[in-house]
């Protein structure tokens, strides 16, 4: 993609250890986050949430809430006619419920006042009647039948979305194989919790138009959902990320505070704000949907993988959100890690009386993986195999399609595999160590940005714009936002690298919808790809136009031009050189005002059958982890000794950032391996029957501290990708994904027993040290997959069989497709000699 | 329209007097980021359960969102606006800085002011010693690791004897 002039190594600052450039305004308090705003004649607004899990709104009387001294405005959901969701396809979110609230923590009304307190006690006087409707605590009940569903758009009872897909014949490749395995496994769902409660600001001015400063990932859809939903012009409304206090996939929803404080503020013609209470944002969630999974794997006696049959349960809670999304990706990308000929999915999301579920850190990739890397484990012990060695021999290629039509590119895999193989002592230590201390061993793969934006567009999905001028001073734009991931020291250093500058020279303006070209959003671990190919293609453009006008000086031709140190000069005699600054001088005098532009668009998906374009990526990062444990048999509790992780980057843009995300990804994952679950519970009839948050604070939302968290040992591994800018590849979200099931794998080398679900707390690996005891199967997880009625599979066959990435199930071509197919099968029986 | 009654109140921030007129029940933190306008102090729960609001109070790290402004009369409050000596940044700000101390930068005010109180007192602290003393700081990005090599960077800085011309 940036394979010219700019790929040039050395590299000056690419790879290399730096402070990042909002390093020091973070150590001394400077960095304004959205709570730290404060306008002329600001006003506050507190929300209204719903006391009951599911009802229908009889009537709100805010009249005693008007009048309160110090109340401007009390706004319910009748000021909001229109409906909006993140998805084209899940419009099911008003900013203020008006007909009916679907959990605990959903809002029904708006004060807005001189002071938080005074708003606070404003809602107090609101009163609401409300008549009430039966409420679905659990999937299970989820998938009975019902009059009266959650969401009138469910495709059945409460089921959101039922899913199926077959890139070739599975059965038959279970059949075929000779071990079939069959494994259920259960994923709790879990929260983000950045420690960033949400916040934001709206300011309308005279002229109707309004700006909003919001913690969110993703300033772009925030301003489609604020025009959809205020009934406004998108060109009237200006959006501006704040740097957020951590996302992790917790703030790229369009939430409803965000157009509550809007309208309130274009109503009012004053500035209002909000910041969400701890409570409220776990309510406001969009975290980890719990996941109920079913796998059955065929494997040969080489350990070679012949086919894989996938069907996950996904408790959605009460809203749309990402689900759909979220509910693809329990399933897309399991192909890109091993190589799997075969791969079918049913998949399947419900809606319950919860707070929403959506995308957090690995979107609906961790719960598969954990299941897939547990099951390898159970694999390889069957077949007398080691675990790494299982999993050596069965890597995906580089520069291979997958059956499901992802293209995979450069593949790092093996390499990490054996590093944290040599590094752990793997050897040595699996099987060997003393009873109650274990090693286990997990991988992972990851996008580098979703292939397709969530509303269909031929669009790019980044564009980064560059300004510079006679002073020298270069700015550049572009609509991605910091989440804390680094993304401004990525778009900086690169433009740095090219330009030949120094990071303090170049200024950015990020995330401001008014200014800088669209952005997607900081989601999917698209930025650093997507973002840094536009951010190179504009600086190299701007390059272009400085070399081009300092060469006629010179008089020599613009290739010998070069850029470093702050100068520009004639590459076979730098002493022929001058200023960056009076470089640039030429420029403007010989092309006038200069401003370049960039943009990135992935490649087009291989896949061509619906919903093909969940699950491509412009290249997958790769991750493998061994996890150390020590696990008390007399209580049950694991700690995690020591991590020993390999991620695969491509290339590492600057190392202290890189190691931070993959550190801070092992940290969340044994939070999620051993104790993080969002949970609920209901009362008694007596007391409402309501089903309630079990855990909405940082107390009782268990994560790990500074005493808990092991040693992490990282190794990077670095094989440009083509397709990454330098050839980067993503980092914030894969060397999560190895982590819980290298832990429950570890925990069955410790003490032998298997935990097939997560948190693996205390109490169920008690249990199953208990059930060994007694001479049972010592195993705590589900037994078998909920009964679930799923439509005919999309049949696809797979690239290897000869499809064409197309879907048909016409019986006449699924026949040919498994003739085809059973050829195929022959020539490798005969290619390979099975061990007896 | 009755408005709350409110008192005034002298504190001393970062070296400075300040008088401010803050009504009954307000917490430090309340009065910080919202009447003196020092916003550097974050919020993360405002129920005393993330550190993140952690300022120092006579030297000592105190939980801001739990703490009166009222009880805080006569005492010596240092918040993240007063680490640096004018435009010489604190050891620990250039350690977390160098050493990805920070992510986000949400949580590192209330880490800094805590790692802060820790070196204040134990110039060359055990690792065990450090996680000790910041385990009350919740911190979501990191992971830990670089903030405990941060705090380490620090105190090596800080112990070194002074390099001529820095």
């Amino acid at each position: 993609m940036n394979s010219g002039k700019s790929n040039v190594r050395p590299f000056r600052i690419i790879g290399k250890p730096r402070v990042r450039v909002d390093a020091l305004s973070k150590v001394t308090g400077q960095t304004l986050f959205a709570d730290d705003i404060k306008l002329p004649r600001m006003l506050h607004c507190k929300l209204l949430r719903s006391t009951v899990p599911h009802a229908a709104i009889e009537k709100i009387d805010v009249a005693r809430a008007s009048n309160h001294p110090g109340v401007h405005l009390v706004l319910t959901g009748k000021d909001f006619p229109i409906e909006y969701g993140i998805l084209p396809v899940s419009q099911d979110e008003r900013p203020l419920c008006r007909d009916k609230v679907r959990f605990v923590g959903d809002p029904v009304a708006a004060v807005i006042a001189r002071d938080e307190q005074t708003a606070s006690a404003a809602l107090a006087l609101i009163e609401i009647t409300y008549q009430s409707l039966p409420t679905i605590a659990s999937v299970d009940e989820a998938l009975l039948p019902t009059e009266a569903p959650l969401q009138d758009y469910a495709e059945e009872h409460n089921i959101h979305r039922r899913l199926s897909y077959s890139f070739g014949d599975v059965d038959e490749a279970l059949e075929e194989a000779d071990h079939v395995f069959e494994d259920t496994f259960f994923y709790e769902g879990n929260t983000h919790m950045a420690m960033e409660q949400h916040a934001s600001v709206a300011s309308a001015d005279p002229d109707g138009r309004v700006t909003l400063w919001s913690s969110t990932q993703c300033p772009h859809y925030v301003h489609r959902a604020l025009a959809k939903a205020l009934e406004m012009p998108a060109a009237h409304i200006r959006v501006i990320a704040c740097p957020n206090g951590g996302g992790f996939g917790g703030k790229t929803d369009p939430f409803n505070h965000e157009i509550v404080v809007s309208k309130a503020s274009l109503l009012l013609g004053r500035p209002v704000k909000i910041c969400l209470t701890r409570e409220e944002v776990f309510f406001c969630h969009r975290g980890r949907h719990q996941v109920t999974m079913k796998f059955r794997t065929g494997v040969n006696n080489d350990g070679k993988l012949t086919g894989m049959h996938l069907q996950t349960l996904l408790d959605g809670g009460a809203y749309g959100s990402y689900g759909i999304a979220s509910t693809f990706y329990t399933a897309a990308l399991q192909p890109t890690t091993y190589h799997l000929p075969r791969y079918s999915f049913d998949a399947c999301r419900v809606f319950t009386n919860k707070p929403p579920c959506g995308p957090k850190r690995g979107h609906g990739t961790p719960q598969p993986r954990f299941g897939q890397e547990v099951q390898l484990d159970k694999i390889a012990e069957k077949l007398q195999m080691d675990p790494a060695q299982l999993r050596l021999g069965m890597v995906a290629e580089p520069d291979s399609l997958t059956c499901n039509y992802l293209k995979i590119g450069t593949i790092g895999l093996k390499q990490c595999i054996d590093s944290v193989v040599k590094k752990s002592d793997w050897k040595n230590k699996y099987h060997n160590l003393p009873s109650g201390k274990g090693v286990g061993i997990a991988c992972g793969a990851y996008m580098s940005g979703a292939g397709t934006a969530i509303y269909w567009n031929k669009m790019p999905h980044s564009g980064v714009q560059i300004k510079l001028d006679r002073s020298g001073a270069v700015t550049v734009y572009c609509g991605a936002t910091d989440v804390g991931q680094g993304s401004d020291d990525v778009l900086v250093s690169l433009v740095t690298e090219v330009l030949g500058i120094e990071t303090i020279d170049i200024k950015c303006v990020t995330g401001d919808t008014d200014l800088t070209p669209v952005d997607l959003g900081s989601y999917s671990s698209r930025v650093t790809l997507m973002m840094g190919n536009a951010a190179i293609q504009a600086a190299e453009r701007a390059r272009d136009l400085i070399a081009n006008a300092v060469a006629d000086k010179l008089e020599i031709t613009a290739d010998h031009i070069g850029f470093a140190d702050r100068l520009v000069f004639d590459v076979e005699d730098p002493t022929r050189h001058m200023s960056f600054q009076e470089a640039v001088v030429c420029a403007e005098e010989k092309h006038g005002t200069l401003v370049t532009a960039g943009s990135y668009a992935p490649p087009k998906s291989a896949g061509k059958y619906p919903g093909g374009g969940v699950g491509p990526s412009p290249t997958y990062s790769y991750t493998a982890a061994v996890a150390e444990v020590e696990v008390d048999e007399k209580t049950g509790v694991v700690e995690v000794s020591r991590i020993y992780i390999a991620h695969d980057i491509g290339r590492s843009l600057n190392p202290v950032q890189v190691e931070g995300q993959v550190i801070g990804g092992v940290y969340m994952g044994i939070g999620e391996a051993l104790m993080e679950e969002t949970t609920s519970r209901r009362l008694s009839p007596r007391l409402s029957n309501a089903l309630l948050h079990d855990n909405p604070s940082m107390l009782d939302y268990k994560t790990l501290t500074m005493h808990d968290m092991p040693e992490v040992l990282v190794d990077i591994i670095e094989d440009p990708d083509p397709n990454g800018p330098f050839g980067a590849k993503e980092v914030g979200q894969g060397p999560l994904l190895p982590i819980m099931p290298a832990v429950a794998n570890a925990i069955f080398d410790a003490v032998g027993v298997r935990i097939d679900e997560v948190p693996i707390t205390p109490a169920k690996v008690l249990k199953a040290l208990e059930m060994k005891a007694a001479g049972r199967e010592g195993r705590v997880g589900p037994r078998a997959f909920p009964a679930i009625d799923w439509p005919q599979a999309m049949f696809v066959l797979p690239p290897a069989e000869g499809g064409d990435g197309k879907a048909s199930n016409k019986p006449e071509r699924k026949r040919a497709a498994k003739m085809h197919a059973m050829d195929k099968v022959e020539e490798q029986t005969t290619d390979t000699v099975k061990p007896s | 329209m009755s408005l709350p009654e409110k008192t005034p109140l002298l504190l001393n921030v970062n070296g400075e007097d300040m008088e401010v007129l803050v009504a009954a029940g307000k917490t430090l933190l309340e009065v910080l980021r919202e009447d003196l306008d020092l916003t550097g102090t974050k919020h993360g729960c405002e129920l005393g359960e993330c550190g993140a609001c952690t300022v120092l109070r006579d030297g000592q790290p105190v939980l801001s969102c739990l703490l009166l402004a009222n009880e805080c009369e006569g005492t010596l409050i240092e918040t993240v606006e007063g680490l640096a000596d004018k435009d010489r940044l604190h050891p620990l700000q250039l350690a977390f800085a160098e050493h990805g101390g920070l992510q986000c930068g949400y949580c590192t005010p209330g880490v800094l002011m805590t790692a802060k109180a820790l070196l204040d007192g134990n110039s060359r602290p055990h690792r065990s010693q450090i996680r000790e003393a910041l385990s009350g700081n919740l911190c979501r990005c990191t992971g830990y690791q670089q903030i405990i090599e941060s705090v380490e960077h620090a105190a090596a800085a800080i112990n070194a004897p002074a390099k001529a011309g820095s």
